[in-house]
């Protein structure tokens, strides 16, 4: 042992290895590239194009970006513009801001109140998705869903919320699906601050919303920024929607993801659900990107 | 908290903005506490009501027909039975191949290891989701692998797997070497050293790592949607949406106990892992 943090050598070592690289290999890295091909010919899963697919070069990409009718329902640019709301309001607004509001709400507090509130957001999150899908069909049911009996209690009108507000409709279940990720980061990131920083502002008379903006937010600003590239990338990749609003009424609620489906395994053109694939890669490779700079200069720091 | 009490005169402003941040505090702590408990609730009631709907009800007589009928359910239990054999399957491998993994990574210095590390966090968030299924489900046709439970478990190792690898790794890096120096030295080879000293130093690490992807596995829907055909190997996520009437419209009673049913054993690890190991939160995990 030249070192003294070796215990193996580098053969055992790689043997150890082996079996990941295989997995990753073949289940990460290949479909990675290979969907670049694909998405360059007409592959199909029947006829003549699934046995011998042609290669037909950019038509895919520029029927995709064809800006005459990409903004028609179901097309990729409309996809584009409801994923871009679904991440804005319940990635941005909903579980990162909503994660920091209850964070710091129970920043510093302990006892039963807490506990009920966090394993209620806990439950929520750990619950399987199709358990929780049909949970919110009920929830928003027109007739006799929870949400309008209590709007109805406040004497509000009835919403038929799944037809008439299926964007608002999964922004709202995403919410609620993924808040506890963001209040977990994030209360763990707030007990990290020296309480005498917090106590020296006390005595200055510093506000709640002062003390969080020039002492708390600047300390935990990298948490908070690893936080939304994270949530970003898992909620533009999230398919579970689909199991609320199946997409519609009209694909009115089709996130890219959705679109995705619908046009690699519904209608099986599998080299135009391959330029989508490819696009929605290239998007999650610049936040994956951004995220590992993040990390990069957390390490320089430490 | 604030505590103006402590104070040596208190104002009045002082005691106004007391029970003013007091009230903001206790709506604000009502309205998440409804928000979050009341799309629950239809799950936790309906499935003991014998005429269920969509609507909260208290059920005037609790029963559980419910349950009885979801066991009588030959189809509806197969599933389960299918699920179970996708999550143990699928958990054995991640843990397994993860630990290796994870081992290697954390104690040898195999040439680019940070090259590795880079890539897999890189790319196993590029590739996920219904755009990796579409090269994924082309590749497993081509194999014929389709309508398996081993495509499956590959499937979802392929996808867990490196999120697995850096929970062990951090879970390792955490142990003292001088057993398996100590190993080494008196003459163990690398493998026994590994069977006999390190893994039973690492099973709590395991053992979180393997109830994690079990959960994952056995809740995963779109996987075994795409990949499986014939219904006889569908896990209980995709079967669960065959309790339809032959009208189309989902039958109420069947379907909440069913839910209930499958949301459970998931509740349990995790009342599990947080009872015996405490619930440690990983940066990476979610789904």
């Amino acid at each position: 042992m030249t070192r003294e943090s070796l215990v193996l050598s580098r053969r055992t070592g790689f043997l150890f290895l082996l079996p990941a690289l295989f997995f990753v290999g073949v289940f990460i890295i290949f479909p990675f590239v290979w969907v670049f091909w694909l998405s360059f010919t007409n592959q199909t899963l029947t006829g003549v194009t699934a046995v011998e697919p042609q290669f037909v070069g950019l038509a895919n990409y520029l029927r995709l970006f064809n800006l005459e009718s990409w903004m028609d329902r179901g097309e990729f640019g409309n996809a584009l513009v409801i994923s871009a709301q679904f991440v804005f309001g319940s990635a941005l607004i909903g579980q990162v801001g909503l994660g920091l509001l209850i964070a710091w709400a129970f920043h510093n507090r302990k006892g039963a109140v807490r506990e009920t509130v966090y394993t209620l957001i806990i439950l929520a999150w750990i619950v399987p998705d199709v358990v929780v899908a049909f949970t919110w069909m009920a929830f928003l049911d027109r007739d006799a869903g929870t949400l309008n009996a209590v709007l109805g209690l406040l004497n509000l009108p009835r919403v038929d919320w799944l037809i008439e507000h299926p964007v608002l409709s999964i922004i709202l279940y995403n919410t609620w699906r993924g808040t506890a990720f963001s209040m977990l980061l994030f209360s763990s990131a707030l007990a990290s601050i020296p309480p005498s920083y917090m106590e020296t502002a006390e005595v200055a008379g510093a506000s709640a919303w002062q003390k969080f903006k020039d002492i708390v937010f600047p300390l935990i600003r990298n948490h908070v920024l690893t936080d939304v590239i994270l949530i970003t990338l898992w909620t533009f990749n999230t398919f579970t929607p689909f199991l609320i609003t199946g997409g519609g009424p009209a694909y009115k609620s089709e996130l890219v993801s959705i679109h995705t489906f619908r046009i690699a395994f519904q209608y099986f053109e599998f080299g135009r659900g391959g330029a989508i694939a490819v696009t929605m890669m290239l998007v999650n490779l610049v936040l994956a990107l951004i995220y590992l700079s993040v990390l990069r200069r957390q390490e320089v720091r430490r | 908290m604030n505590q103006p009490a402590r104070q040596s005169r208190p104002s009045l402003s002082h005691w106004i903005r007391f029970f003013l941040s007091r009230g903001a505090f206790a709506l604000l702590v009502s309205l998440i506490s409804a928000f979050f408990a009341l799309p629950m609730l239809w799950l936790l009631l309906t499935p003991f009501n014998a005429r269920g709907t969509l609507a909260v009800e208290i059920p005037a007589q609790p029963t559980l027909a419910n349950f009885q009928r979801v066991f009588a359910n030959a189809f509806a239990m197969h599933a389960l039975v299918n699920s179970a054999i996708l999550g143990l399957g699928g958990m054995l491998l991640v843990t397994l191949v993860a630990t290796l993994a994870a081992y290697s990574l954390a104690r040898t210095d195999v040439p680019g290891r940070d090259l590795f590390v880079y890539g897999l966090i890189l790319f196993s968030s590029v590739v996920t989701g219904t755009a990796a299924m579409v090269p994924i489900f082309m590749m497993i046709f081509y194999l014929g692998l389709i309508d398996t439970h081993l495509a499956v478990i590959l499937v979802c190792t392929g996808g867990l797997l490196p999120t697995a690898t850096f929970i062990m790794r951090d879970f390792i890096e955490g142990l003292p070497r001088s057993y398996e120096e100590s190993a080494l030295v008196s003459g163990a080879t690398p493998w026994q050293m590994f069977r006999d000293v390190v893994l039973p130093l690492v099973r709590p690490g395991m053992m979180v790592v393997a109830i994690w992807a079990f959960v994952n596995v056995w809740g995963t829907f779109l996987i075994p949607f795409i990949l499986l055909r014939s219904p006889q190997n569908m896990p209980a996520t995709v079967a669960i949406y065959s309790f339809y009437t032959e009208a189309g419209t989902p039958i109420i009673t069947l379907t909440s106990a069913y839910s209930l049913l499958f949301g459970l054993p998931v509740l349990f690890l995790y009342l599990f892992v947080n009872w015996r190991y405490g619930f440690r939160f990983f940066g990476g995990i979610k789904r």
